[in-house]
């Protein structure tokens, strides 16, 4: 599970059918069920991160999985050991999966060369964050009933986004129109190629979309510079109650979160009634279930397309 | 069924086998205790609903559930192809419940025993009972059936195929060779 590029539509569908069905499990009083049994998933995070470290901890406990987290600071990373090495030793504690995020696009492809365990993208610099993205989709189409023929619009900082990728790949492969909107200097008119179209005014945009995704501005992927200042930014692209008036009266709003308020979006839209943010936080642990279950299955469980 | 398959019960037979399995869950329920069937997906549901209908008439009179056995597997490892995850349903409180666990057909008895762990992984039931239509034999776990529609004594290597209203046309029962048998022209 490197990224949603290299999915097929039949593979995504298939692994959000198998989250739906992981749902019930969060449901239940008792939230555990055995099917990873004696299975190790590491955590190997190269990067900050809280909610999806959490979700990808909870997903493998609620399959009954043993779970250990590994902190590159505190590591022998820091005694100059490589990030491959590092891997290896790993592997040889055992490990079934390998939940990698780095800062670094293409390190977990990297990984996933040297080492036979499989490896899940937690996010890999400004590349793609595939589990996101499924979540994403999941809870577009638990909203909407379907993804085929909508139309989504990213909002903000496409250009550093991993969380836009993935999420131009899912949506693009299931049948949605994608709109991409922000600064130019954040929404290169290059990603046109992609397949999407590219827009610089959020009225202009809004009235087609049936849901919105208010991308987080990645101030720690942005040498400076990119619009004059966060205030002129929220001015122009941030969601507030007047913005949410001028959309489709059933607009699904999604954020991957951290949301800053008072900057992508407003704190009465952040909790208002077209605000999916906390369904996309259940959603992604039945994603990150489902894909904890499906990875850990032997080498044909790994090329579903073979079937 | 193909040139090789036995049929063994055909559908007024197959009706006649449950019907005989119904009478036999409703005459074993235990007094002033609710009955609460639960299904192993895919066929035991069908039959579960069947079976829930009380011997007088053809209302349903029981409560059903479904459940479903992926998680609970222990070959997960080998497994060719992704699973498909159709869902556990148990639209009642398992707790204290007079259940009736109900299959198809039992085999080596792993399904039953994850069909067991899954349903005590929500909660405590007062008592579980195992109906199943085939008891092929060749049993793999020491787990025996309370209640049976029919008993086969066949090899290990064939199939057992069960047809059940609505997801198949017809209700039948059908033997299925493992190695195609040579036609005596």
């Amino acid at each position: 599970m490197l990224g949603l590029e290299e999915l097929s539509r039949e593979e995504i569908l298939a692994i959000l059918d198998t989250a739906e069905s992981f749902a019930e499990i969060s449901n239940r009083s008792r939230k555990k069920v055995p099917a990873l049994q004696g299975r190790i998933v590491f955590n190997l995070f190269f990067e900050n991160s809280t909610r999806t470290r959490t979700s990808f901890s909870l997903a493998a406990k609620r399959l009954s999985a043993d779970t250990q987290d590994f902190t590159a600071s505190v590591s022998s990373l820091s005694k100059g050991e490589t990030f491959i090495d590092t891997a290896k030793n790993i592997e040889a504690m055992g490990a079934d999966v390998m939940v990698v995020r780095h800062p670094t696009p293409g390190a977990p492809h990297l990984l996933s060369q040297h080492v036979s365990s499989s490896i899940i993208n937690a996010g890999d610099g400004a590349h793609e964050h595939p589990t996101q993205g499924l979540l994403d989709l999941m809870t577009i189409r638990k909203a909407k009933g379907r993804i085929e023929g909508l139309t989504v619009g990213l909002v903000g900082d496409i250009a550093h986004s991993r969380v836009a990728r993935s999420n131009i790949w899912g949506l693009l492969k299931l049948g949605a129109k994608v709109i991409l909107c922000g600064p130019p200097t954040l929404v290169p008119k290059a990603m046109e190629r992609l397949g999407c179209e590219v827009a610089y005014r959020l009225e202009d945009v809004l009235p087609r979309c049936d849901v919105v995704n208010v991308l987080r501005i990645q101030f720690e992927r942005q040498q400076g510079g990119m619009f004059p200042s966060v205030g002129e930014y929220s001015q122009f692209y941030m969601m507030n109650q007047e913005r949410v008036r001028m959309a489709k009266p059933d607009l699904l709003l999604l954020a991957p979160g951290p949301i800053n308020r008072g900057v992508e979006l407003t704190p009465e839209v952040a909790d208002g009634p077209h605000s999916a943010i906390l369904d996309q936080v259940k959603n992604g642990l039945a994603v990150r279930m489902a894909v904890l279950y499906l990875l850990s299955g032997k080498l044909d469980a790994r090329s579903p397309a073979a079937e | 069924m193909s040139f090789d398959d036995e049929g063994v019960c055909d559908g007024v037979e197959t009706g006649g086998l449950i019907a005989a399995m119904s009478e036999q869950v409703w005459k074993g329920r235990r007094p002033g205790v609710p009955l609460r069937l639960i299904g192993v997906r895919a066929r035991g549901v069908p039959l579960a609903e069947r079976l829930a209908r009380d011997v007088s008439g053809s209302e349903q009179a029981a409560v059903v559930g479904a459940v479903d056995i992926t998680l609970y597997r222990d070959d997960l490892d080998q497994a060719n192809r992704w699973p498909v995850l159709r869902g556990t349903e148990i639209p009642f409180d398992v707790d204290g419940a007079d259940i009736v666990l109900v299959d198809d057909v039992l085999f080596t008895g792993r399904t039953i025993r994850a069909a067991i762990n899954a349903i005590c992984d929500l909660g405590r039931p007062s008592r579980i009972r195992l109906a199943v239509l085939v008891d092929r034999g060749c049993r793999e776990l020491p787990i025996q059936p309370d209640i049976v529609g029919l008993h086969l004594r066949i090899d290990r290597r064939d199939r057992v195929q069960v047809r059940l209203r609505p997801i198949d046309p017809v209700d039948e029962i059908v033997q299925i060779p493992a190695a195609p048998r040579l036609s005596q022209s």
